[in-house]
């Protein structure tokens, strides 16, 4: 289309002495389109875009940006880029329009030019009414829009966003994406890092990144394309599809499963029939069209099995068809702000329930509410039984939580967080010996028995905090955005694990603002502005919001419309 | 306009607002300088007037009485009597009493036989400045006592007549020194303390690497935070003056060109040092423990302020020679209770200068456009 406005020629990367953050890169990206930086967090991808703007110098290798070395002319390329860093690098106590004028000042843009300017971009943003407004006081999705405005000021021949989508509502991230495709007809280069695999997809190239190397480059579809004609939905399942779904998993030929609303989504090897599929009479194999993730899973060498030690060391709970979890009219303010507003939803034994909303929608309130961590200003919370208010102690004992970013004690090795953690939970003697050493052998701890919990790679810690929370085998598992940032490989070796303590009837409530992820659970609630404004089976609300024009519509379409829905019920 | 001076004036613009809205700058630079200023003023004295003394009179004679007495008319202390030192050897061990003047049986007998008549004097050790005030005291109104007998009696005559003159601060007010020191204090504080916090708050909050990836220099960013802390830190340095001179009745016997000159002086040390520790750290909770422990207490303790620096370890005097608050210090209450002593001032200005190249040359070579 043009010529290259970055060139990546041979870079690496390390910060102290462990794996390098960035090796050996070599790439190029082009004006006039959206560059996806893509890959899970750790893969390199803020360093790749802070070594763009010459904020970091490369080990070895060089990059060129607009034709400047970023070694020797980094002022020049900083006068001819906007650059918008996660947290989009705004005054919180300054106002809209000061901190609009503070980034025309620093950029330089010329006084005859500013009115024009600031009134095409308030427009374009749709801030007009704004300006006035501490940049602190705006929501998360109109910060990033004036982010993106001040990155823009002086327009930029390449502008670098880095997660610009993470934090924000689905349907903030929309406008984003449209407003950011716009620019890119007026020949601006722009890089978008994500580690949302559907993003990627809609990018025109890909850089592709994995622990700090280069998987793949080039337009998404040519990457999807090397899973063509092996993705498949095994739909019509009779009975419960999570058991199914770990004994497909280990046929050979198959590479990939995941649980997908009532259907299961199936990655077959190169060169294996889809015979391996044929189950019983009702269910049907039918060809899917591929997706970006299908195609980084192959390109990774497969999803792990679907057997889950954990699960099979775990006693069957019995007596199904109570509810494990009750939320009846939670509601909690802080001030005059409410965070969670008549929350009511039960969780059967064995039951995947998933919130999903944006940050700070108030899955977490409702969350915290409901394992005893906050105490809600109205409306009642239980599990197994137990009323979180009076009887806290013996409800928090039949729960397991893992809390957001996996807190573990950092300090503490990967086996004192263990034996503290059995500890807490009220575990003793030989039982509590006999529990720590069974994880242990599941996830292959004694390698890094000794290594600080905060050194671990993000994957390990994932699973050190899921071992933690489940050490005393609750009845309740509670779990806060629990494969945030992960690769996809570690998410779907956490989900087999979920998937085998459900048939064990473990029951599960989970929050994400992953849209894809809300498909893996029988029923999920739709938080936004801290109400629940729809509650049902992910192929339900789908159902819901499916039209001539979509008739399959995502999980993020169905969320938009719903949301648009209850906005226009509520004017 | 240049460039370079429209991206200063907007970063200062920036700051401006920052500080205007942040209600803790508000509090570091007006209203902790404020509370430090009447903590001083007030609740702290190294004054010896009125401290509880025990006199233990073991045999009442007209002579011990007229020694008690004395004891009692002078208005450094608060006298209790006694007939035994028994009677106060408790309320010595609490503190109720900070000494304790025992009057032996064999005063008198001494006294008429000019045979060198004793007296005990019992003191707390463990709080030396009060012990040796005391000391001073007791043995001053003794002399007194002994030569007033003498002159009545046209006895022996009196020895050396010593007299004594306390120049600058003859009432020997304690706050006269303390509420100028203060003012050192309050410029630490915003100079070091806040400079240091807000740079770092920056890192933390992303707004540094945005800065940094637009066309504004290191020099500029730098300036961009001085300039607005100095004016902040003069601004409440002017404060802090009035309320001294016109709440406290420090005397002011200097110029304000004297006072803005040694305050200006210091105030480069003082923002290089809360720049560099900012750059280092980058991090608000270290920045504070490190401005507080590399600044604040060393104001404190090594300046002079509380404590003596000639009474001080060798070593500790060295080390104090490089605080910058030192030299302030000793100039603030020149200017305050002496006047304008140049050759002094000067000296002072000069080291505090030097000290602000060294440590805005290390803030601006740390300060690269550089996030690691």
């Amino acid at each position: 289309m043009s010529e290259d406005f970055v060139r990546i020629e041979g870079v690496s990367k390390a910060f102290g002495s462990g794996a390098p953050a960035l090796d050996q890169i070599s790439a190029a990206i082009k004006g006039g389109e959206i560059t996806g930086l893509v890959g899970p967090d750790g893969a390199g991808k803020t360093t790749l875009i802070r070594l763009m703007t010459g904020l970091l110098l490369p080990d070895s290798g060089t990059l060129t940006v607009l034709g400047f070395d970023t070694r020797r002319e980094a002022a020049r390329i900083q006068a001819a880029i906007g650059y918008m860093p996660q947290r989009f690098g705004l005054y919180e106590d300054l106002s809209v329009q000061e901190n609009l004028d503070l980034y025309a000042d620093l950029r330089g843009l010329p006084q005859a030019e500013r009115a024009a300017v600031f009134d095409e971009l308030l427009s374009f943003t749709d801030l007009k009414r704004f300006t006035q407004r501490l940049a602190g006081k705006l929501s998360g999705g109109m910060k990033q829009k004036l982010g993106l405005a001040c990155a823009l000021l002086k327009k930029p021949r390449l502008l670098l966003l880095d997660e610009p989508g993470v934090g924000v509502d689905p349907i903030s991230r929309r406008e984003l994406w449209k407003m950011v495709k716009d620019l890119t007809s007026e020949g601006i280069g722009v890089v978008w890092s994500t580690a949302y695999l559907d993003e990627a997809e809609a990018c025109t190239s890909v850089l592709l990144l994995n622990q700090g190397k280069l998987l793949f480059t080039g337009p998404p579809a040519e990457l999807t394309q090397r899973v063509d004609g092996r993705v498949f939905k095994v739909t019509g399942i009779e009975g419960r599809r999570r058991p199914l779904l770990a004994s497909l998993l280990d046929r050979p030929g198959v590479l990939d499963g995941v649980i997908q609303g009532e259907a299961i989504r199936i990655v077959t090897d190169a060169g294996a029939s889809q015979d391996v599929l044929r189950e019983g009479e009702g269910t049907k194999v039918i060809p899917a069209p591929p997706r970006f993730e299908d195609a980084f899973v192959d390109l990774l060498g497969g999803g792990p099995g679907g057997r889950s030690k954990l699960a099979e060391a775990t006693q069957t709970q019995t007596d199904a068809d109570t509810h494990v979890i009750e939320a009846r009219g939670l509601t909690k303010r802080f001030g005059d702000f409410t965070a969670a507003q008549d929350i009511t939803f039960d969780i059967k034994r064995g039951e995947i329930f998933g919130l999903l909303g944006p940050n700070g929608a108030g899955k977490s309130t409702t969350f915290k509410m409901l394992c005893g961590l906050l105490k809600p200003t109205a409306g009642e919370g239980r599990v197994a039984g137990f009323d979180l208010r009076r009887d806290t102690a013996e409800a928090r004992n039949r729960l397991g939580y893992m809390a957001q970013k996996f807190s573990l004690y950092g300090d503490l090795s990967v086996a004192q967080n263990l034996d503290f953690f059995a500890g807490v939970y009220g575990l003793k003697g030989q039982h509590k010996r006999d529990k720590i050493k069974l994880v242990t052998d599941i996830f292959d701890f004694a390698r890094y028995a000794n290594q600080s919990a905060k050194d671990l790679p993000l994957g390990h810690k994932q699973r050190l905090a899921l071992a933690c929370a489940v050490m005393h085998e609750p009845e309740a598992l509670f779990l806060d955005e629990p494969t945030s940032g992960v690769d996809p490989i570690t998410r779907r070796e956490f989900w087999t694990h979920i998937n085998g303590l459900v048939e064990k009837g473990v029951t599960i409530l989970v929050t994400t603002h992953f849209m894809d992820e809300a498909e893996y659970c029988d029923r999920i609630s739709l938080i936004f502005r801290g109400k629940s404004i729809a509650l049902g089976s992910p192929d339900e609300l789908k159902g819901r919001v499916a039209s001539p024009t979509n008739p399959d519509p995502t999980m993020e379409d169905a969320f938009i419309a719903l949301v648009e829905g209850s906005e226009k019920e509520a004017a | 306009m240049s460039g370079s001076l429209r991206r200063l004036t907007a970063l200062v613009r920036k700051e401006t607002y920052q500080i205007l809205r942040d209600p803790s700058s508000i509090l570091i630079a007006f209203v902790l300088p404020l509370i430090l200023l009447f903590l001083f003023g007030y609740g702290v004295s190294l004054d010896a007037t009125r401290t509880r003394l025990g006199v233990a009179v073991e045999e009442m004679t007209p002579l011990t009485q007229d020694l008690a007495a004395s004891f009692q008319a002078s208005r450094y202390f608060e006298v209790k009597l006694g007939r035994d030192r028994r009677d106060f050897e408790g309320a010595l061990v609490v503190g109720e009493v900070r000494g304790i003047v025992v009057i032996p049986q064999t005063f008198a007998s001494d006294f008429t036989a000019h045979t060198h008549p004793q007296i005990q004097v019992i003191v707390d050790g463990t709080d030396p400045n009060t012990a040796s005030f005391v000391q001073n005291y007791v043995q001053g109104v003794v002399a007194t006592w002994m030569k007033q007998r003498a002159s009545e009696t046209q006895a022996e005559p009196p020895g050396i007549n010593v007299e004594q003159r306390f120049w600058f601060n003859p009432e020997l007010t304690s706050r006269n020194f303390l509420v100028p020191g203060s003012i050192a204090i309050v410029m630490t504080l915003i100079g070091t303390l806040l400079t240091a916090l807000v740079v770092a708050r920056e890192w933390e909050r992303g707004t540094m690497e945005a800065m940094m990836a637009t066309p504004v220099t290191a020099a500029e960013l730098l300036a961009g935070k001085i300039l607005p802390y100095f004016i902040l830190a003069m601004t409440s340095m002017t404060l802090c003056v009035l309320v001294a001179v016109f709440l406290f009745g420090v005397p002011f016997r200097g110029s304000l060109l004297a006072l803005y000159a040694i305050s200006a002086a210091f105030l480069l040390p003082a923002l290089g040092q809360g720049l560099l520790i900012s750059a280092a750290t980058r991090n608000q909770f270290l920045a504070s423990q490190l401005a507080l422990l590399s600044a604040f207490l060393p104001a404190f303790l090594l300046s002079g302020f509380l404590f003596e620096i000639g009474s001080m370890p060798t070593i500790i005097q060295w080390i104090s020679a490089i605080v910058p608050a030192r030299y302030l210090i000793p100039s603030l209450q020149t200017v305050f209770l002496a006047g304008d002593i140049w050759p002094l001032l000067l000296r002072n200005i000069a080291i505090m200068l030097l000290a602000g190249v060294v440590f805005l040359g290390l803030a601006g070579r740390s300060t690269r456009k550089r996030l690691a």
